[in-house]
């Protein structure tokens, strides 16, 4: 049964929830006020800042001094490939632990998760040797595949997640009508998972769209993504407040529309399974 | 005549095809600053004077440091030139990762480049890095304060007088602050200026058998100097202020004085960034009358990593970026305030760059900071704000941690010396120096 909320709990619990979301926002709002001014104006006082003039001039010098939509193929590249392929790996594996669990299902997907705890500096050196290696060093085809790499545990553990809920009856009747294990995982168990497919796909694209260590150190000209760009305008010696932060909405933009029309989707998938 | 036909044909091939290797696209990694982004802007004119293409990978100091370690440690290749600094180039030349830069042309005029630069780049007498623009630290204040202080700013002022016109020029109902200075944690940041105004107390990181000096009386006075000036004169926070942050301060006219690196002299005084462009002053960092001022001595070289496949043409570039023609080339474009500073000696010759007001200050300032004797007592490392050792930097981030806990209250001075004494010498007996 649910608790009763009184008027005045409801008001104070909305207006909890909007001051959050304000402060949550408030860097990418200020981020967004600060591109439209001069790296004069940019650095004085908020109020200042506020009242001063309006202008496209930090845009139109980050246009001038960096190839933008060169950042951005391979931002889509990188971000859209590593997911897919991503996908394409984890879906039999979360296939066969969630229908065919062993005793040690449960300890390899908390070890698959722990990997993630590791931090990404301690097997710089060896990627790093292994990219020189094999020639991938500067391409999008190596970061595809580390990013790949780095994501499958969140996109393993997700569509588990997500394969748990479905009735493993619905595949036994499939198998009973003579589906093989490939016709199984297309026809059956993927049309059913797609929501979760979706939302783990939306959420894997954020997260390697955002990823900055290794899209730093494994890029040089070539294959640099957008947290290459924005890490050109930062400058501990020198003044690119309002560049830096031109850059800054111009690489974020893509997602956070992405984000914005997808956020329905989002919230259904990461909060799947939540509440029974 | 056939045979001439043929001869010449294949004349023509060979030339055609070594014109076509010859024109290289090289990779350069540098910095993100004012100057770095200027001769990016004017690459074309290297393109139209030898036909070679220029893909530059530009990241903030702390990012390229990173990366160009990574790459060179592993020799990966990414880059045909590193942008590197004073510290990395003697310990990189040192181990062979760097083409050695004795070989370039005439024209290059290579004994022009100021001798504190080419020391400072050279490991063995061999230079590994072509300086872009070299820098030091002095005194930038703020005339009209300082005057209506009833105070005169002498050329090569002392500890004691810093000290007492920040006090004076202090009025925090106007939120001026009569000093403003680095406080932030970094070996590049805080770290850097501390250890160069230690040097003036008297005080060094090591004696000449590798054993830290935090337990000095030196170093207590330093920090303890520095902290109670900071407290009385400084601004709010300035345990986490930076070059950009006092940069910031001072051109709303918050700081009474700031010293910092010459470089930011051309940025206070542009009057399109700057509140206080027309009434700033310049002076020597200050000394406490042991003969060695508290500036240190930086330069932004460029470098060959060993093993490029296009090392001609990089040396080109790199002739061609540090040249006395690059400087004239910007100062026609962008005026003579705005050429890189502090690498040649002929600049400060020049009849042009001496009108502009912070120039024989720079100049002044750069030759008095000696990285082979910069400190009173002997010490056995090279480098005035840093020590010319693999291990520095890791250290100096975690010592400048702790004084910068220190800056803000966390800890009395004391035991952030204590701190800083204790793990140097940890790291430096794992290192096998001790």
């Amino acid at each position: 049964m649910a608790r009763a909320v009184t008027p005045r709990r409801k008001l104070f619990n909305t207006l909890l929830a909007w001051a959050v979301g304000m402060v949550i926002f408030f860097p990418i709002f200020w981020i967004f006020v600060l591109s439209f001014k001069t790296e004069g104006d940019a650095i004085s006082t908020p109020l200042e800042v506020l009242t001063s003039a309006w202008t496209l001039e930090s845009y139109a010098v980050v246009q001038d001094r960096s190839d933008y939509f060169k950042h951005f193929t391979n931002s889509v590249i990188i971000a859209v490939g590593s997911t897919l392929l991503g996908v394409l790996v984890a879906v039999p594996a979360a296939w066969s632990m969630a229908f065919v669990p062993s005793k040690r299902t449960r300890g390899i997907l908390m070890w698959m998760l722990s990997t993630k705890m590791l931090p990404a500096v301690g097997v710089l050196y060896p990627i790093y040797l292994l990219f020189i290696e094999m020639g991938l060093l500067d391409s999008r085809t190596g970061l595809v595949v580390v990013l790949m790499l780095i994501n499958l545990p969140i996109i393993v553990w997700m569509l588990y997640t997500y394969f748990r809920e479905i009735p493993v009856e619905i595949l036994e009747a499939a198998r009973m009508d003579g589906a093989s294990l490939r016709s199984e995982l297309l026809y059956v168990l993927t049309p059913m998972a797609i929501p979760g497919i979706a939302s783990t796909v939306l959420l894997n694209v954020i997260l390697a769209w955002n990823e900055a260590f290794w899209t730093l150190n494994l890029t040089a000209a070539k294959a640099a993504p957008l947290t290459a760009f924005i890490a050109s305008y930062s400058s501990p010696e020198g003044l690119f407040y309002a560049k830096l932060s031109a850059a800054s909405v111009m690489a974020i933009t893509p997602i956070l529309i992405m984000g914005w029309f997808s956020q329905k989707q989002l919230v259904r998938g990461l909060t799947f399974g939540a509440v029974k | 005549m056939r045979f001439n036909k043929l001869i010449s044909a294949a004349a023509a091939a060979t030339l055609m095809a070594s014109g076509v290797a010859y024109a290289e696209t090289l990779t350069i990694a540098t910095v993100n600053n004012g100057d770095m982004i200027r001769m990016q802007g004017l690459t074309d004119d290297f393109t139209a004077k030898t036909g070679h293409k220029v893909e530059w990978v530009t990241l903030e100091e702390n990012v390229l440091r990173q990366r160009v370690t990574t790459d060179i440690t592993t020799k990966g290749g990414a880059f045909d030139i590193m942008t590197i600094g004073m510290y990395e180039t003697p310990i990189w030349g040192k181990n062979g990762w760097l083409v050695p830069l004795d070989d370039l042309s005439a024209e290059y005029n290579a004994a022009d480049i100021l001798p504190a630069m080419s020391g400072g780049l050279s490991y063995n007498g061999t230079m590994f890095a072509a300086p872009f623009y070299g820098e030091s630290s002095m005194i930038m204040y703020r005339a009209d304060l300082m005057k209506k202080a009833g105070l005169t700013m002498p050329d090569a002022p002392s500890w004691s007088f810093i000290a007492k016109a920040a006090r004076e020029m202090t009025d925090r109902d106007n939120d001026i602050n009569g000093i403003c200075l680095r406080g932030k944690a970094g070996w590049g940041e805080g770290g850097a200026f501390i250890t160069a105004m230690s040097n003036s107390f008297g005080a060094r990181w090591f004696d000449e058998n590798w054993n830290a000096q935090f337990d000095s009386r030196e170093w207590s006075d330093t920090l303890n100097f520095f902290v109670n000036m900071m407290t009385d004169a400084g601004p709010a926070g300035y345990a986490t202020n930076g070059f950009n942050e006092n940069l910031s301060l001072f051109q709303q006219g918050k700081c009474g004085m700031w010293i910092d690196a010459t470089v930011a002299a051309s940025f206070v005084t542009n009057p399109k960034d700057s509140t206080v462009a027309d009434k700033v002053g310049f002076a020597l960092a200050p000394d406490n009358g042991m003969g060695v001022r508290s500036n240190w001595l930086w330069a932004w070289a460029l470098a060959i990593p060993a093993g490029t496949q296009k090392e001609a043409a990089a040396k080109q570039f790199i002739e061609w970026a540090t040249s006395n023609g690059y400087i004239e080339l910007v100062a026609s474009k962008e005026g003579w305030a705005n050429v890189p500073p502090g690498a040649r000696t002929s600049l400060y010759e020049n009849a042009n760059y001496k009108k502009v007001p912070f120039a024989q200050m720079t100049l002044d300032s750069i030759l008095s900071a000696d990285p082979n004797n910069s400190t009173v007592d002997p010490s056995p490392y090279v480098g005035v704000q840093f020590a010319a050792i693999p291990e520095f930097a890791g250290i100096a981030t975690e010592v400048s941690q702790e004084f910068s806990a220190a800056y803000a209250g966390q800890q009395t001075v004391a035991e952030a010396l204590a701190k800083a004494q204790a793990l140097t010498n940890d790291a430096m007996e794992a290192a096998g120096y001790r």
